[in-house]
C-alpha cells in the first residue's frame, strides 16, 4: 500500500513539471506587457524598461522559466502586483473559500446522484427511473451559470429566503449558520450538472453489476432485496462509480468558476478570471499552477481509494 | 440502419429531442430570411423595454437591441459554434488517438503522457488562459473550447484504435506489404469513424455549454433577466442534443437491443394460467414446470413441461447438453432465473407440498438458502469480489438467524473447517480471488450449508474445476451428504459425476426429459437411443467434454422444436412415426420418451 502511494506520487513529478511549462508557455504568448500594465499607459519608455529589467522579464524566457520554477519549488510564488501581496497568500485564501464552495457541492452531487442512481436502476423502466432520467437530462443540460442566476432571482429576490450573493454578511455574520445559508445556492448550482453526470453512470453501473452471477449467489442465499441493491450490488458499483467521482470533482472545481462570479464568492475562480482580465501574470501563473496540483494530487487521492474498495487491484 | 430508426423512433424522448432540435435547427437556417431587426442596432431610445412591446417581441436589451433578433442571430451562432468545436475537436483528437492507438509502444506511450498532463488541468482554467493568450471574441472562444476537448478525444478513440489495430484483417494488411499510410486510412479509419461522429455529435451539447460559459465569463455580469430567454433557448438546444445523443447511443448498443442490459428482479416473473393438482410425495416435486424466454418478440422455450421428484437424502442427477434447459429447470426452483426476460408459465415446484411458484416474494426468500440451497458453477464469478470470504458465509447465517456478529463469524470458521480448507481463521479473511478455485468451491459449498439446508441444488459445481480437483470436490458432496441426509439435485453434462454421486438420473433434452431411472439401470442399459450415445463417450470421470462432439448434429434451438421427437434429426433409427404428434414419457420408475426404446422399460 505504502509503496503503491509512493509510485503514484512520484510518477506525478513529470505530470507537474508539465504543468508548469504549459502555464508559462500560454502566459507567456498573452499579449501586452506586464510592466505597462502595472504603471499604466502613460508611463515613460524608460521607466517601462527599468521594471522589466527588475521584474527579470528582460532575460531569455527559458531563464525566466527557471528562476520562476525555482523559486516555486521553494514556494516562493512572487508577488501580484494588482493586488501587491505575496501571490501564495492570495491564493491560499482564496482556494479556500472554493474549497468550501466546491467541497459542499461535491458532498451534495456524490450523495444525490449515487441515490438517484440506485433508485434509477432498482426501478428500472418504472415510474421513478422515468423520472430521475428525465432530471438528469435537465441537470446536465443547463448552464450552471444561467440556473445559478435563476435561483437568484427566484430564492433571493423574489422570495427572500436566502441571501443574493457573497460567501458572509458584512455586518454582524460570520457564524456557521450565516455560511450556510450564503452556501446553499451556489453549492446546489454547482452541483448539478454533476449529480446528473453521477447518477446516470450509476444507474448504469449498476445495472451492469445486477446481472452478475454474485447477485444470483446473494438472492440464493436469501439476502433481501433492499440489501442486494444497496450492498452487494452498490458495492460493486462503487468501483466504477469512484473513478468517475474523482472526474466529477475536477469539473466541480472548475465549474466553480462561472458559480463564484455569478455569486459573488471570493473564490480561486473569480481571482482566476480577475487577474486574467488584468494581465497579473505571476497571480495567474500560481494560482493555475496551485489548482492543478491540487487536483493533480486529488486523482492520486482517488486512486488510493479505489485501491483500497477494490482488494483485487493491489495485488 | 432500417432497425436503427426502428429502436430510435420508439424511444419517445429520443423523438421529442430530436423535434425540438428540428424545429430549431430550422428556424436558425431560415434567420436571415425573417423579417427581423437587426439584432446589432442600438437605440437608445427604446432600452430595457418589455417582452410584447411594439416591434419588440421579447423587448429589448440594455442597449436598445431587439431580443428576439439577438435572441435568433445568437442560437444560429451558438448553434454553428459548438458544431464546429465539435468537428474541430473530434478531428484532432481522433487524428492523435488512432496514431497512439495504432502505433503503440513510445509513440503511444509519449502521447498519451502528454493528454494525461492536459487532461490534469480544470479544463475551464485552460479555457481561460487560451483566451486570455489570444484575446477574447467568440472565435477564440471556439478554439479555446476545441483545443480543451481535445484530449478527451484522444484519450478515447486511442482505446478503440488498440482495439482495432490487432484484429486479423489489419495484420493481414500488414503481411501482405500495405504501407502504414495505407492501412491507417483503408483499414483504421473506416472502422473508427463511426465512433467518432457518434461522439462528436454527442460532445455538440457539451461545447455550446462550454463556449456559452466561456463568452458569460467573458462579459461579465449582465442583468439577470435579458438572460432568461438565451438561458432557456440553451437549455433547449443542449437537451434536444443529449436527448437525441443518447437515444442513438442506445440504439446502437447491441446489449440493449437483445435486452440484455435489463436488471433481472428479485424473483422470477410468473405468468401461469393453471396449478397443478398436488401430487405425489417426495421432499421437492417440480410437476410440469415451463419455463420461457421472453427476448423482443422471440420465445425461447427453455423448459417445455418437466416433472421430477426428490426424496430427502436423495441425490438425482439432472443430465444433459448446454442448452437443454438442465439449469434453467434449477433456478426456477426458487425463481433464481433472470427476469426479464425469464418468465415461468406453468406447472408447480412443491416443498413438502407447498407451490414455490406462487409463493410471494417474502416467502420464497425465508426459504432461500435456509432449506433450499444453491452451489453454482464458477465461484469465482459467483461470489462477491469485494467481500471477505468469512463475511459472506456470515451474512448466509445472519439473514435467516438472529445470532451476533461472533457467533456467525465462528460459525463461519467452522462451516470452512466442515469443508476441509486447511487453516480455516486465516482462509475467513480472504477474498475470493485470493483462493484456488478448488478452495473457492469449497467456500461455495460452505455456504450452501451455512443453514443446514434439506436440500442442495448444485448447478455443474465442478465444470470450472481441473480432474483431480473435481474428484475431491465430489468426494467431499457424498460425504456431506452421507453425514447430513441432504437431499441434492444435481445438474451436470457428464455421466462420469452421475455415476460416482446419484441415486437416480434424469436426461434432459431441448426443454424435456426423456429418460429417468436408477443410475445403475440406466447406466447398465440406456433405453433412449439420446441417452445410449451420452454414456458410450464418457471414457471416465471428469472427461465429460468430449462427449458433445461424439454425437453428430447439434441440439436444436428452443424457439424452433421440431414436431414429434425432439432428436430425431440427429437419432439414427428416426422414422416418419417420430416425427409426427406428441411422443409421451412412458414408464413408471423407469421412464423413457421414445417410440422405440434401445431395451423396453
Ligand atoms: S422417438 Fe424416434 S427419433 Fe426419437 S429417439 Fe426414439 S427412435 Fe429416435
Amino acid at each position: 500500500m505504502g509503496g503503491y502511494i509512493l509510485k503514484r506520487l512520484i510518477s506525478a513529478v513529470p505530470v507537474l513539471l508539465g504543468i508548469t511549462v504549459i502555464v508559462f508557455a500560454i502566459m507567456a504568448l498573452i499579449p501586452g506587457d506586464p510592466a505597462t500594465a502595472i504603471l499604466g499607459s502613460y508611463a515613460t519608455p524608460e521607466n517601462v524598461a527599468r521594471l522589466n529589467r527588475e521584474l527579470g522579464l528582460d532575460r531569455p524566457l527559458v531563464s525566466q522559466y527557471f528562476i520562476w520554477l525555482g523559486n516555486l519549488v521553494q514556494g516562493d510564488f512572487g508577488r501580484s502586483f494588482a493586488l501587491n501581496r505575496p501571490v501564495l497568500d492570495e491564493v491560499l485564501e482564496r482556494f479556500s473559500a472554493t474549497l468550501v464552495l466546491a467541497g459542499a457541492a461535491f458532498v451534495l452531487c456524490a450523495l444525490l446522484g449515487i441515490a438517484a442512481g440506485v433508485v434509477s436502476a432498482a426501478r428500472q423502466y418504472g415510474a421513478a427511473d422515468k423520472a430521475i432520467t428525465v432530471a438528469v437530462i435537465l441537470g446536465i443540460s443547463v448552464p450552471s451559470f444561467f440556473l445559478g442566476m435563476m435561483m437568484i432571482l427566484v430564492f433571493a429576490v423574489r422570495l427572500r429566503w436566502l441571501p443574493v450573493s457573497g460567501m458572509y454578511e458584512i455586518y454582524g455574520g460570520g457564524d456557521l449558520r450565516d455560511l450556510l445559508r450564503h452556501l446553499a445556492m451556489p453549492a446546489l448550482a454547482l452541483s448539478v450538472v454533476a449529480t446528473g453526470v453521477i447518477a446516470r453512470l450509476t444507474r448504469a453501473a449498476m445495472l451492469e453489476v445486477l446481472r452478475q452471477d454474485f447477485i444470483r449467489t446473494a438472492r440464493a442465499k436469501g439476502v433481501g432485496e433492499g440489501r442486494v441493491i444497496w450492498g452487494h450490488a452498490l458495492r460493486a458499483a462503487m468501483v466504477s462509480v469512484i473513478p468517475v467521482l474523482g472526474i466529477q470533482a475536477g469539473f466541480v472545481l472548475s465549474g466553480a468558476v462561472y458559480i463564484e462570479i455569478v455569486f459573488q464568492w471570493p473564490g480561486i475562480g473569480r481571482m482566476l478570471v480577475d487577474a486574467i482580465l488584468k494581465r497579473d501574470i505571476l497571480l495567474v501563473q500560481g494560482g493555475v499552477v496551485f489548482v492543478a496540483a491540487c487536483y493533480v494530487f486529488f486523482n492520486i487521492l482517488v486512486d488510493v481509494a479505489q485501491s483500497v474498495l477494490d482488494p483485487r487491484i493491489r495485488t | 440502419m432500417r432497425l436503427f430508426l426502428k429502436l430510435l423512433a420508439r424511444n419517445r424522448l429520443a423523438v421529442f429531442g430530436a423535434a425540438v432540435l428540428g424545429v430549431i435547427v430550422i428556424v436558425v437556417l431560415l434567420v436571415p430570411l425573417l423579417p427581423l431587426a437587426d439584432p446589432d442596432v442600438t437605440s437608445t431610445g427604446d432600452r430595457f423595454q418589455r417582452p410584447f412591446s411594439a416591434g419588440h417581441p421579447l423587448g429589448t436589451d440594455h442597449l436598445g437591441r431587439d431580443l428576439l433578433s439577438r435572441l435568433l442571430w445568437g442560437t444560429r451562432l451558438s448553434l454553428a459554434v459548438g458544431f464546429a468545436a465539435a468537428v474541430i475537436a473530434g478531428t484532432i483528437g481522433a487524428g492523435i488517438g488512432v496514431i497512439a492507438g495504432y502505433f503503440g509502444g513510445r509513440v503511444d506511450n509519449v502521447i498519451m503522457r502528454g493528454v494525461d498532463m492536459l487532461m490534469a488541468f480544470p479544463y475551464i482554467l485552460l479555457a481561460l488562459a487560451i483566451v486570455a493568450a489570444l484575446g477574447p471574441g467568440l472565435m477564440n472562444a471556439l478554439i479555446a473550447v476545441a483545443a480543451v476537448n481535445v484530449p478527451f478525444f484522444a484519450r478515447n478513440i486511442r482505446g478503440i484504435t488498440v482495439g482495432i489495430a490487432h484484429r486479423e484483417f489489419v495484420d493481414a494488411a500488414r503481411l501482405s506489404g500495405m504501407g502504414h499510410g495505407r492501412i491507417l486510412l483503408s483499414e483504421i479509419v473506416p472502422n473508427v469513424l463511426p465512433v467518432v461522429v457518434i461522439a462528436m455529435s454527442t460532445t455538440i451539447g457539451w461545447m455550446i455549454l462550454e463556449t456559452a460559459g466561456l463568452s458569460f465569463l467573458g462579459l461579465g455580469s449582465q442583468p439577470p433577466h435579458t438572460s432568461v430567454v438565451p438561458g432557456v433557448m440553451i437549455l433547449l438546444i443542449v437537451m434536444s442534443i443529449n436527448l437525441l445523443g443518447d437515444g442513438v447511443r442506445d440504439a446502437l448498443d447491441p446489449r440493449l437491443r437483445s435486452g440484455a442490459l435489463s436488471r433481472p428482479m428479485a424473483a422470477t416473473l410468473v405468468d401461469r394460467d393453471t396449478v397443478p393438482d398436488a401430487q405425489g410425495p417426495g421432499l421437492l416435486a417440480i410437476d410440469g414446470l415451463r419455463t420461457e424466454f421472453r427476448v423482443g418478440p422471440r420465445l425461447y422455450k427453455a423448459v417445455g413441461g418437466v416433472s421430477l421428484s426428490l426424496a430427502p437424502g436423495e441425490c438425482v442427477g439432472l443430465i444433459g447438453e448446454s442448452g437443454s434447459g438442465k439449469s434453467v429447470t434449477a433456478l426456477s426452483v426458487m425463481g433464481l432465473v433472470a427476469s426479464p426476460p425469464g418468465v415461468i408459465t406453468g406447472g408447480a415446484v412443491r416443498l413438502e407440498g407447498e407451490d414455490l411458484i406462487g409463493a410471494p416474494y417474502a416467502r420464497l426468500r425465508s426459504l432461500r438458502g435456509d432449506r433450499v440451497a444453491y452451489i453454482f458453477q464458477d465461484p469465482l464469478a459467483t461470489l462477491h469480489p469485494l467481500y471477505r470470504v468469512g463475511d459472506q458465509l456470515a451474512e448466509a447465517i445472519r439473514v435467516h438467524h438472529a445470532v451476533s456478529r461472533e457467533a456467525a463469524a465462528a460459525r463461519a470458521v467452522k462451516l470452512l473447517a466442515d469443508v476441509r480448507i486447511p487453516n480455516p481463521e486465516a482462509r475467513a479473511r480472504a477474498f475470493p480471488h485470493e483462493l484456488s478455485g478448488g478452495m473457492r468451491q469449497r467456500v461455495g459449498i460452505a455456504m450452501a450449508l451455512a443453514n443446514e439446508p434439506e436440500i442442495i441444488i448444485a448447478d455443474e459445481p465442478t465444470t470450472a474445476l481441473d480432474v483431480t480437483v473435481q474428484a475431491q470436490i465430489l468426494s467431499l458432496l457424498d460425504d456431506l451428504r452421507r453425514e447430513r441426509g441432504l437431499a441434492i439435485l444435481f445438474i451436470t453434462h457428464d455421466f462420469g459425476v452421475v455415476g460416482q454421486l446419484c441415486d437416480r438420473v434424469a436426461v434432459m433434452y431441448a426443454g424435456r426429459i426423456v429418460e429417468e431411472g436408477r443410475t445403475e439401470e440406466v447406466l447398465a442399459s440406456p433405453a433412449h437411443p439420446y441417452t445410449k450415445r451420452l454414456i458410450a463417450c464418457v471414457p471416465e470421470l471428469g472427461g465429460g467434454r468430449r462427449w458433445l462432439e461424439a454425437i453428430p448434429g447439434l441440439p436444436p434451438a428452443v424457439d424452433s422444436l421440431p414436431e414429434g421427437c425432439a432428436f430425431a434429426p440427429r437419432c439414427a433409427k428416426a422414422d416418419d412415426a417420430c416425427r409426427t404428434g406428441e411422443i409421451a414419457l412412458a414408464g413408471d420408475g423407469r421412464k423413457v420418451r421414445c417410440l422405440k426404446p434401445e431395451v423396453v422399460a
